[in-house]
């Protein structure tokens, strides 16, 4: 493969008002290479790709694409350039149809109008080419998976003629094989010169596709390196900015206990929602892990919304402290002595335009009631106690919570419920979206509560997390749950094939 | 932390900024054009003047705007506000009675029933209005602007069928006191307002309500799972927006001595909506600024006494009037006033962040 430079950003700048979001970074970008950008929450991703689609302005520093200087002007120009660009959101309309989505603007016409029968056909054409799916064009995009529409996502941007493409965390809400898949889409990107972008907050995959890395920290360029030559954990320190001796003794290395003779505490028989979640039996101890493993959309997250009664269920009896309670409302989970921190955390969790501050007491505040409100005096101690135990990094506790990065949010949510001294926390994807750094601070504070007695219901996707937190392990496959292993079963292999097995 | 407090603040008040800057706007004009704006007089034991009557007009949306505050602060909004100011002044007018009696030449004061009933049962009528909006919105999941839109329709004809389609005129002297009294030389109503103001600011803002009102109105779903009873809180908001609207329909049928079913009220629900957004309440719901929804409708009430005092011919009044809420919206708009306040520059970095 020659060398070819597709584009290279040189001494780029950019200041927000009291922030420096990037200062002096380089980054070049050559025909046919996958080159992974990496970097903590913080450390100036977003604001770099953002950069270079035209989103913002650099304050300093030069863009050249194919040999020319250019200026990005706006997102629409960067497309016009050959940039396209899929984001960690979907930004697509669900309740449009795939194939709508995927030629929106670019419609197949005929005298009168738009030709429906073309464009069905040209979509369907489009997705089973470029991305080997089969799915109907014709029925809404909201009606599929998540990891489906991301899917349509990056077939709408290679729709266009594109020399770029950039990935913005594509991968987040994908699964193993969906991922794979994507890989496979993207190396056959690569071999037809398409330079490609990718961000990822996952190091496996980051090895598995990527030609070079280039590392961002706190605003500034570490360094470009081909992947083969930089180890893991060397990448993980240039992240983090810490010594890698240091970081292989943070590994999480804890003896796994049983869990059958504590105290249970909640005793879940039968519990289930028609067309939602078939019904299951789950017990949990004082002071214990239950992870809850599967694929996305196997009932993990339908098991922690029922628990919590955010979604009614239809049948079965909880027993909280052998007392059999009646949660009709997440209202009475809380009064029970639990604690949600949902998976989507911007729709579901935070108050975006609140402040930290109000965030952190808002749970505390609504199980005391309207009446009894917590002085301002009150509020900030709880709060500030609580930024400075879990490290939240905000400017003050006035901010609004949407400011702060995706690691800090959801300390934020995990300090809402600690605030409310819980008995069980029930942790969907506590660490989908934040970097190493955080991540690995999450992962110890959950261990570390579990040792002051909380019981937690721990979600992942990431079967190593799951593995390596959990003290048992319940398995879900299709909304029902299929196993459970403990002991020395917590093991990857074990649980991937209980995830895997089929239904004999 | 004293220096925190600080950084709060300037920003608050930056929020009543704009509106303060048009109301003083309006009040400069008025000194060129208004002959007497600033003359207040002492007569019949009472202040009186311009500026005594635009604070005492104001009172009518004032009072809608509080409650309305809190169902656009919950994301909500309520457009039958006009047609329960229309309800509570038949129930009331109807309740004292429309009867003329004289004994000579002494007027006898005769109501059908007492005034003691009559007031108390207007507003638990535009109670129970409220609490109708509340169960469409929160317990059927209509639509606020849907939900309400049929009450602001049926409420015409609900005032019309207590007023059996007449305006029903009211000759019971101790009523009037309600919408034209005065009390050490200023209007009751302003009193009324003051105190439904002080009470719905004490609740909001010396209780949880405030905190979990902007809660639910920026993020629904999180607020129901942090554990606030958001059904029963946007429920009770409803009621209490028509029970401010009923306070609002005594002072309108107190003051003209009458119940009109088919106009009182007409168009307030836009006003008060108006009163609201000037105020700085996003409609979007979130935070909320009581005061600032008290000094849109002073606004309001200003501009539509200009209106009429500079002698703007009434044809086109709605459209100088649209004209002002135009330029105070896009005051209020933080892209806009970049854009042209700020410099073009900073218009993009403000839009992006």
């Amino acid at each position: 493969m020659e060398d070819q430079t597709m584009l290279s950003m040189k001494d780029i700048s950019k200041y927000f008002p009291g922030v420096r979001a990037l200062s002096g970074v380089n980054f070049s970008l050559r025909s046919g290479e996958i080159h992974a950008l990496m970097g903590q929450n913080g450390a100036g991703k977003s604001t770099l790709i953002k950069i270079l689609t035209g989103v913002y302005k650099p304050d300093t520093g030069t863009i050249v694409l194919k040999g020319k200087p250019v200026q990005v002007e706006s997102p629409e120009h960067a497309q016009a350039l050959g940039i396209a660009t899929v984001y960690q959101e979907v930004n697509l309309c669900p309740n449009l149809s795939v194939a709508e989505n995927l030629l929106l603007g670019r419609e197949p016409r005929k005298v009168w109008g738009i030709s429906w029968k073309t464009m069905l056909s040209e979509a369907k054409k489009n997705i089973k080419e470029k991305l080997d799916l089969d799915i109907d064009p014709a029925r809404p995009l909201g009606s599929y998976s998540l990891a489906i529409q991301q899917m349509v996502a990056i077939a709408r941007s290679l729709c266009v003629r594109s020399d770029i493409l950039i990935l913005d965390e594509p991968t987040s809400s994908l699964d193993e094989a969906e991922v794979e898949r994507l890989f496979l889409i993207l190396r056959k990107l690569k071999q037809e010169g398409l330079a490609i972008l990718f961000v990822t907050h996952f190091l496996d995959q980051v090895y598995a596709v990527s030609d070079r890395i280039t590392v961002l920290r706190n605003g500034e360029f570490v360094g470009t390196t081909v992947a083969s030559e930089l180890s893991k954990i060397n990448l993980i320190s240039q992240m983090v900015g810490k010594d890698p001796a240091e970081l292989v003794a943070n590994v999480v290395n804890r003896e796994k206990r049983s869990s059958g003779t504590e105290q249970e505490i909640l005793n879940i028989h039968g519990l289930g929602k028609t067309g939602y979640l078939k019904p299951f039996d789950l017990s949990l101890h004082r002071g214990e892990i239950v992870g809850l493993a599967g694929l996305l959309g196997s009932g993990r997250t339908e098991t922690a919304k029922l628990l919590f009664a955010a979604e009614r269920a239809t049948e079965g009896t909880v027993y909280k402290d052998q007392r059999e309670v009646h949660l009709a409302s997440p209202r009475d989970a809380i009064m029970e002595g639990m604690g949600f921190c949902p998976e989507d955390r911007k729709t579901e969790g935070l108050v975006g335009d609140l402040s930290v501050r109000e965030n952190i007491i808002l749970a505390l505040q609504a199980k005391q009631g309207i009446l009894r409100y917590l002085s301002r005096k009150d509020q900030e101690e709880i709060a500030q106690n609580f930024i400075k135990v879990l490290d939240i990094k905000t400017p003050n506790a006035e901010r609004p919570v949407k400011t702060l990065s995706g690691g800090n949010q959801q300390k934020v949510l995990l300090a809402r419920w600690l605030a409310t001294k819980p008995s069980i926390l029930i942790l969907d994807e506590p660490t989908r979206g934040i970097d190493v750094g955080a991540k690995a601070e999450i992962l110890q504070r959950i261990q570390q509560l579990r040792n002051e007695g909380i019981s937690i219901v721990f979600i992942s996707s990431e079967l190593e997390e799951v593995v390596a937190t959990s003290d048992r392990i319940v398995v879900f496959r299709d909304k029902k749950k299929v196993a459970e292993a403990e002991g020395s079963d917590i093991e990857e292999p074990t649980i991937m094939r209980l995830i895997a097995q089929e239904d004999a | 932390m004293p220096d925190m407090k600080l950084k709060v603040r300037p920003l608050n008040q930056f929020k009543l900024f704009w509106p303060l800057m048009v109301l003083l706007l309006l009040v400069i004009i008025n000194v060129f054009l208004t002959k007497d704006f600033f003359v207040i007089e002492w007569k019949d034991g009472r202040f009186s003047g311009i500026l005594v009557d635009i604070l005492n007009r104001s009172t009518y949306i004032g009072i809608i705007a509080i409650g309305l505050t809190l169902v656009i602060a919950t994301g909500g909004i309520d457009i039958s506000v006009g047609s329960v100011v229309a309800i509570s002044g038949a129930v009331a007018a109807y309740l004292i009675g429309g009867e003329l009696v004289l004994q000579g030449d002494q007027q006898i004061l005769v109501t059908r029933t007492p005034m003691a009933v009559a007031i108390p049962a207007a507003l638990a009528v535009a109670l129970v209005l409220g609490m109708w909006n509340g169960v469409l919105v929160t317990r059927w999941k209509i639509q606020p602007i849907v939900a309400t839109l049929i009450l602001m329709v049926s409420g015409r004809g609900i005032a019309q069928l207590v007023t059996n389609g007449q305006i029903i005129t009211i000759y019971y002297t101790p009523y009037f006191f309600i919408g034209n009294g005065t009390f050490l030389g200023i209007p009751f109503s302003l009193y009324l307002l003051l105190a439904v103001l002080a009470l719905v600011i004490v609740i909001t803002r010396k209780t949880a309500l405030g905190l979990f009102l902007e809660s639910i109105g920026v993020n629904r779903t999180a607020s129901r799972y942090s554990g606030i009873q958001e059904r029963r809180i946007v429920f009770w908001s409803y009621a209490f927006c028509a029970f401010c609207a009923g306070v609002s329909g005594l002072l309108v049928s107190s003051n003209v001595k009458s119940a009109d079913g088919n106009n009182a009220g007409d168009l307030f629900e836009l006003d008060a909506i108006l009163a609201v957004v000037i105020g700085g309440t996003s409609l979007n719901g979130g935070k909320f600024s009581l005061g600032g929804s008290i000094l849109g409708a002073i606004i309001i009430q200003t501009l539509t006494t200009t209106i009429y005092s500079i002698g703007v011919p009434p044809q086109v009044n709605l459209v100088i009037k649209s004209i002002v809420v135009f330029l105070v919206s896009m005051l209020q708009s933080e892209n806009f006033r970049a854009l042209f306040l700020f410099g073009r520059k900073n218009a993009f970095a403000r839009g992006a962040v």
